[in-house]
């Protein structure tokens, strides 16, 4: 028996609808469901004070700091590489196998797990470079992670910048630097800074590549040596070792919370200021 | 300011290839200073290539090849010892549509400045000024410092990319059918700037529109499939071409 198209449409739009209406309540529920378990350990004293008893009771106030610190860290090493490698890919090559090579290396860099991130860092920095288990080999570590991520974004937006802004800023007497540093990345700014929130979101809720490179001391780190444990690491290690479900959960909401807050802002960045110049 | 007959530019035998394609054919011109020369022919004749040799901007074309020479003030700008970048301060560009950055009416005309390192405030707001001033944009602008420039009418704009040449105090002023995206009462107004930014610089148009460059122009030179057919006085080559082929362009438009 065949099925009227009029029919076949509806079915269509129903299943379609039903997916993306499952994939946006299971989004909800597992949001809801740390939040439900875990806002109740989160009060004032959770988040301004030091953990106490390996994070049997206290806060988690250093563990916030390093969670913000590592990926800050790494991306004030990956930025300038990454905008580095992506002004010199658009701006001052031409396409040839060599860029092809080059944007194929990052796109599999991208693929690679983190896990493989993590024993990478271990070996390279922490016990070859001696750095140790530290925010150092940690920032590097994670700064490799979002390399890709940072090149493949300032791409797109610098290829966004529209061909007669050069033209009209060489016709000025620009040099091709000046021309990079007064008229490409100004307006590939916004575009710039989605990468990185994007690369700030995936990389605060990173757990295989900072376990092994960054540690997870509780303490405060008073140096890029010291070692830092980060939320995502103190919620693993709590649970696993069934030191306190409470403020595993607590923290678990705590992370999500700042990776929902990273995306908005992230999201309000791209509709504020992407597009306007267009 | 007295009549000159002074060479700015001088083309000397020179010829352009696209790769393949030969697009300028041993075109020899001189550009008068502190006059209007206007070049015209049908389309695809080689007006905007030409133009765009003479502060080479065609450098940045992969697959051009030139030869000969072209002189500014009796140097050859294709020569091993000139900077591009100080040539196109010298030699300045006004494109077919306007096209200031999506900044600010101030940042725009200031940028050469912040690109030369400039960031004395008092410095910059007398050289926007005058740039305005120069582009009779300060009466209608003044007050608009700070407002996108991209949010000005279509004439205001064109005019701010003049101020922002302006403001690098070139001595040619190039301009690819700069009226083109603009209507009649806008296209009179940029008109008559250029007949009073000829006391000061030299210009070079490229038009479409035989009436314009037979009312601004002091000069025009007439190319035909690379070639320039014939260069003269511009009443002169309206009112008796010498080549059949510039008769036939001219009774055709107007006809
Ligand atoms: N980048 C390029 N590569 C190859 N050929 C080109 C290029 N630019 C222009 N040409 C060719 O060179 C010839 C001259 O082009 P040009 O733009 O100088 O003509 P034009 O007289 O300015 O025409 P129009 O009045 O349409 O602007 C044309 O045949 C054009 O197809
Ligand atoms: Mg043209």
């Amino acid at each position: 028996m065949r099925i009227a198209p009029k029919y076949t449409q509806r079915i269509a739009i129903a299943l379609l609808g039903g997916a993306t209406l499952l994939t946006l309540l299971v989004l909800l529920f597992i949001i809801l469901f740390v939040l439900e378990k875990g806002l109740p350990a989160v009060t004032w004293q959770f988040l301004s004070q030091a953990p106490r008893d390996m994070g049997r009771s206290g806060g988690i106030f250093p563990v916030i700091v390093g969670t913000f610190l590592l990926p800050l860290l790494a991306i004030a090493i990956a930025l300038p590489l990454g905008v580095g490698t992506a002004v010199y890919l658009t701006e001052y090559t031409r396409e040839t196998r060599l860029t092809r090579v080059i944007r194929f290396g990052t796109d599999c860099l991208a693929g690679i797990p983190s896990i493989i991130f993590g024993l990478f860092g271990f070996i390279f920095f922490v016990v070859i470079l001696g750095f140790g288990w530290s925010l150092l080999s940690g920032g590097l570590t994670l700064a490799l992670m979002i390399l890709p991520t940072i090149i493949r974004t300032t791409e797109e937006a610098i290829r966004a910048v529209p061909n007669t802004f050069r033209e009209v800023s060489f016709s000025l007497g620009a040099t091709r630097w000046e021309t990079v540093l007064h008229v490409v990345l100004p307006n590939a700014l916004p575009g710039i800074a989605t990468g990185i929130m994007l690369s700030l979101g995936r990389s605060i809720g990173e757990t295989a590549a900072v376990i092994f490179t960054a540690g997870s001391a509780l303490r405060m780190p008073t140096s890029v040596y010291d070692s830092v444990r980060t939320m995502a690491v103190h919620f693993y290690l709590l649970a696993r070792e069934g030191i306190s479900n409470e403020n595993a959960y607590g923290t678990a909401a705590v992370l999500i919370l700042a990776v929902l807050g990273v995306n908005l802002t992230a999201y309000w960045i791209m509709n504020r200021f992407v597009g306007r110049h267009t | 300011m007295t009549a000159s007959t002074q060479t700015k530019v001088d083309v000397q035998a020179f010829n352009l290839h696209y790769g393949a394609f030969h697009a300028l054919k041993n075109i020899s011109i001189k550009f008068v200073d502190r006059k209007i020369t206007a070049l015209i022919g049908p389309s695809g004749c080689g007006k905007s290539t030409l133009l765009r040799c003479l502060n080479r901007m065609n450098d940045l074309i992969p697959t051009v090849r030139t030869e000969g020479r072209i002189l500014l003030d009796g140097r050859n700008i294709y020569g091993s010892d000139i900077d591009v970048c100080d040539l196109r301060k010298k030699v300045g560009m006004v494109f077919q549509r306007p096209n200031p950055f999506p900044l600010s009416v101030r940042d725009n005309v200031s940028f050469g400045l912040r690109v030369a390192g400039q960031s004395d405030p008092a410095q910059v707001d007398a050289v926007v000024e005058r740039s305005l001033r120069a582009a009779w944009l300060w009466d209608a602008l003044s007050d608009k410092l700070d407002e996108p420039a991209l949010e000005l009418p279509l004439d205001q704009q064109q005019r701010l990319c003049v101020a922002r040449l302006l403001a690098i105090e070139p001595e040619v002023i190039l301009m690819d059918e700069p009226c083109s995206a603009l209507d009649p009462i806008a296209t009179s107004r940029i008109e008559e700037l250029m007949l009073d930014l000829r006391r000061q610089y030299t210009i070079v148009i490229v038009t479409h529109n035989m009436q314009q460059a037979a009312r601004i122009s002091d000069f025009s030179g007439y190319m035909l499939l690379g070639d320039l057919i014939e260069y003269d006085v511009t009443k002169t080559l309206f009112t008796s071409p010498r080549d059949p082929r510039t008769q036939d362009y001219i009774s055709g438009r107007y006809g």
